[in-house]
């Protein structure tokens, strides 16, 4: 058994030389500072894969058009959702770039699955990387991913005529509310393929969950015409959060940012605890 | 690096699925600089061993150790040791193969500064500099194996793990495979676990080989050895294969216990993914 790393080299002795690096493990990050590099990477790495392959970027702004065109269109002549005073198409707006955001997310589950099945997710847990930092990882890709759909919503919606806002401030919260929504939205995805452990299963169960989020909100309709039974749902439902901070930012329409952003942020680390504690789960 | 320096020690390893033990007391030593061979059929309990040692699933403290950190009590320790190589094509086949590999740069924690060129480096090693910036999923599966030899190697590891590596390749894939793992083995001097089925490749390429049956260690030695302990018993003058020592090992029963219905099916979704 040769034990000398500098033993003679036969097929390959010209990478010995190049190879130098390899020979020195690099310096371990520590403490705090662990966090923010893996988030980076996984955010990285979602944007590299949104260059390679941009279909999912255009097939997924065709449902959000859909909903401003045939729905905001119809809606705003009908007149029957009291909106307090701006035209519906501008009120329905922030509602589809919150539920566009949310339907990103809520099937981020998915992709964890198929990176078990295809041992993706074995090899990241076997590097340096609590499982908390993988997932607040994840979950803020899958946020990157959101806002790169909510940008495509907003000229979507800018180029229908919604009287928007262009302060970059505001555009910024916007940023922010949509990423921590994501975050929220992409754990339960994630914290539900822990307990189901199959694509097939979660894709049912994410439809049966999308659609009383997204009608259980604000997004289409103001809260205080729902039924009593109903407010409450959508009292615990972050989605009606997102969308107040978002119709607040964009169209200037009174809300409560204080409150949507505390909320949102502790739905995020919430859902980051359960996912984290799941993710053993899909590693067996 | 003094030569009896344990890289791997097992001991009384056990690990069930419910009623199902997969691993039932194993005891393992495998000495730096080694490359150590765990064979037997599917089913026996090496990917299950594989995966306490590379701290996916949980074990107590005192059963295994990887350079004197236990992998109970100090995983991100053992963690920062290990390239790990799982027995699926685990390359993300919507990156290049440059980027598949910064991924692994990234969260061992290489500075920027360096991340480039050690990335060129690790796919240098392996002889994917021409193909880089190819998307993953435009490799064959001699080359994907490649390239997650160099997601590994990128953080220069003490301890490189690979659970089948040659599963489902073509002979001359097989063998380039190989000549990279003993290249790369050789440059660095990093101990190499391997698990196999392929007898003929561990007897080849292994210094020493474990077989496995049933969840533990059947017999121990460098295939030489084990090949003519056999002789010996049996009394006879041409040399058997590593096959036949198995066959001796584990005796009869050894077609029933040829792996459960996850096992194949996870090995023929591995092959397929190869083609």
């Amino acid at each position: 058994m040769s034990e000398a790393p500098a033993a003679p080299r036969t097929a390959s002795a010209e990478h010995t030389g190049a190879a130098s690096l390899l020979l020195t493990p690099p310096k371990p990050r520590s403490g705090w500072r662990l966090l923010p590099a893996r988030v980076l990477a996984m955010c990285a790495v979602e944007l590299q894969k949104l260059r390679h392959d941009r279909t999912e970027l255009y097939t997924r702004a065709i449902q959000p058009a859909l909903w401003l065109l045939i729905f905001g269109q119809t809606f705003t002549r009908i007149k029957a959702i009291p909106t307090g005073g701006i035209p519906y198409i501008d009120y329905l707006a922030p509602g589809i770039i919150a539920q566009s955001a949310m339907f990103i997310a809520i099937f981020y589950g998915i992709q964890i699955i198929w990176e078990r099945d295809a041992g993706i997710l074995n090899k990241l847990l076997v590097t340096p990387t609590p499982r908390s930092a993988l997932i607040t990882g994840k979950a803020f890709a899958a946020g990157v991913k959101s806002l790169i759909q909510a940008v495509v919503v907003i000229v979507i919606a800018a180029i229908l005529g919604v009287a928007l806002t262009w302060n970059p401030l505001k555009l910024l919260g916007v940023g922010l509310a949509v990423v921590l929504a994501s975050a929220f939205f992409s754990c339960l995805s994630m914290s539900i393929a822990g307990i189901v452990l199959s694509r097939d299963r979660l894709m049912g169960i994410g439809q049966a969950i999308t659609m009383p989020l997204f009608f259980g909100s604000n997004a289409l309709y103001p809260v205080a015409i729902m039924p009593g039974w109903l407010q409450a749902v959508s009292k615990a439902n972050p989605l009606s959060y997102q969308v107040d901070a978002l119709r607040g930012l964009l169209l200037g329409t009174p809300a409560h940012l204080a409150l949507d952003f505390g909320v949102l942020a502790v739905a995020a680390a919430l859902g980051i605890t359960a996912a984290s504690s799941l993710l053993g789960r899909l590693a067996r | 690096m003094t030569p009896d320096t344990t890289a791997v020690a097992c001991t009384g390893l056990s690990y069930s699925f419910g009623d199902t033990k997969a691993v039932d007391g194993l005891d393992l030593t495998v000495g730096e600089g080694e490359v150590f061979g765990l064979l037997g059929p599917n089913g026996a309990g090496k990917t299950t061993a594989i995966r306490c040692i590379t701290t996916l699933l949980p074990v107590p403290a005192g059963m295994v150790r990887v350079f004197d950190h236990d992998t109970g009590r100090d995983r991100m320790a053992v963690r920062r040791l290990l390239g790990y190589v799982p027995q699926q094509l685990s390359a993300d086949s919507g990156l290049t193969g440059r980027e598949n590999v910064a991924l692994f740069a990234r969260v061992f924690d290489v500075p920027r500064r360096e991340r480039a060129e050690r990335v060129a480096q690790a796919l240098e090693a392996v002889d994917l500099a021409d193909a880089a910036d190819r998307l993953a999923g435009t490799y064959s599966g001699g080359m994907v194996r490649r390239l997650e030899l160099a997601q590994a190697l990128v953080s220069a590891p003490r301890l490189l793990i690979l659970d089948e590596p040659t599963i489902g390749l073509d002979p001359i894939a097989r063998t380039s495979v190989w000549d990279q793992i003993n290249a790369v083995r050789e440059a660095t001097g990093m101990t190499v676990l391997v698990t196999t089925h392929y007898m003929d490749e561990a007897d080849q390429h292994c210094h020493r080989v474990g077989l496995m049956h049933r969840g533990r260690i059947r017999a121990l030695g460098t295939p030489t050895e084990l090949r003519r302990g056999l002789a010996e018993r049996q009394g006879t003058d041409t040399l058997p294969t590593l096959e036949d020592v198995f066959r001796d090992v584990a005796g009869s029963g050894l077609d029933e216990q040829s792996g459960g219905f996850r096992d194949v099916r996870s090995t023929r979704r591995t092959a397929n993914r190869v083609g």
